[in-house]
């Protein structure tokens, strides 16, 4: 059960760092089509999150007996520590200019698209409804940054060059997002079977098909960053928290 | 810089142009501007409901998409650049509308319709 309550924090976690840092956008897009569709892409990120953080809570408070120990998806997001948050650190990177962000969605679009399309399957009711629910969205995530990433890529000298400056930054981050975490091999072999060594080759597939598109080629042989899922940490996580969670740390319970 | 101001009514477009009530020195760099249609409902036909910034139509689709369907409010979606549409002349409105104005014999009010026939 433990494990289960991991993962669903895990999944959760992921949604809620990537909407936090999408919704860093709203009110500076490039242009204000844009500002909107990143914000949207925010909002979607973030009711994800929503859903499997009330899901995790419900697993948590089937185990809790003391009222003072209950679980909701605000004490989730808010009051978790910097350790206890088990987002890969692909997620948690900052925005960087329009290029770094839009190839970081593009990578974690493509990643959840192929995981949400097996948890969909899975036998645990309540994630592969939020898998199934979820898609939809993750769809046009995964088509809006593809189109983005070929814009870029094939499009001025200066685009393209962004566009490779973002790949140096992120793909070390890439590696993380197949790696199964402690809390993670239990869940995703038995409860709910995951094929990550699918997911991979999947996402390699597609990444290479946009990145041909994009004029764009795939560094090799880079050292793969990990330890988010574990909850080890880039410096930016304890900013985000900073930012997300000063409320309700200064003024607990307060409600607006 | 060289702003020419251009007042437009609702609706009409300039059509030497085509991108707003701003033309400016630095036009040509920018994304044109897209005319938005939107279908709300199978059967019903694509209303105009605002105009966007895109590169290219697929981009202006998206962005139609992210601006004026978050709320559910359509099944399909068209595009046509602003400045493919060619607009009747504001200074032409009295020769255009008036004369309609006291020919009410244009309306089908004349004769009494059936029960059975609906929708109209």
């Amino acid at each position: 059960m433990k494990d289960l309550i991991n993962y669903t924090l895990h999944l959760a976690d992921d949604a809620l760092i990537l909407g936090h840092r999408d919704s860093e956008w709203c009110g500076h897009g490039p242009v204000l089509e844009q500002d909107i569709a990143i914000t949207n892409i925010s909002l979607d990120l973030i009711g994800q999150a929503r859903n499997f953080y009330q899901y995790a809570a419900q697993l948590i408070n089937e185990t809790v007996n003391d009222p003072k120990k209950i679980a909701t998806e605000d004490t989730l997001a808010y009051l978790r520590d910097n350790r206890d948050f088990k987002n890969c650190l692909l997620v948690e990177q900052p925005n960087g200019d329009w290029a770094k962000t839009i190839l970081r969605q593009f990578f974690f679009s493509t990643f959840q698209y192929y995981l949400y399309g097996q948890l969909q399957n899975g036998n645990d009711e309540q994630i592969a409804a939020i898998a199934e629910k979820s898609l939809t969205e993750v769809t046009y995530h995964v088509r809006w940054s593809s189109e983005w990433v070929i814009r870029l890529g094939d499009g001025t000298e200066e685009s393209c060059h962004r566009m490779r400056n973002a790949i140096d930054e992120l793909w070390m981050y890439t590696g993380e997002l197949f790696s199964v975490a402690g809390y993670e091999s239990k869940v995703v072999t038995q409860r709910i079977p995951v094929d990550m060594a699918l997911i991979r080759a999947e996402w390699e597939k597609k990444v290479e098909e946009i990145f041909n598109e994009a004029t764009l080629t795939a560094p090799i042989g880079v050292f793969m960053q990990t330890g988010g899922k574990e909850g080890n940490h880039t410096e930016h996580l304890g900013y985000i928290l900073a930012d997300l969670q000063f409320m309700q740390r200064a003024y607990p319970k307060s409600e607006w | 810089m060289n702003f020419q101001t251009r007042k437009n009514y609702y609706g009409d477009i300039p059509e030497e142009k085509g991108s707003g009530s701003i033309v400016s020195s630095d036009a040509k760099t920018d994304w044109p501007l897209w005319e938005i249609f939107i279908r709300s409902k199978q059967g019903l036909d694509h209303k105009h409901v605002g105009s966007l910034h895109a590169a290219d139509a697929q981009m202006a689709i998206e962005n139609a998409r992210d601006v004026y369907t978050r709320r559910l409010e359509g099944v399909s979606i068209w595009v046509v650049e602003s400045k493919h549409v060619h607009a009747s002349n504001p200074d032409e409105a009295k020769s255009f509308y008036e004369p309609a104005e006291d020919k009410v014999y244009r309306h089908p009010t004349f004769y009494d319709l059936p029960d059975e026939v609906k929708h109209m």
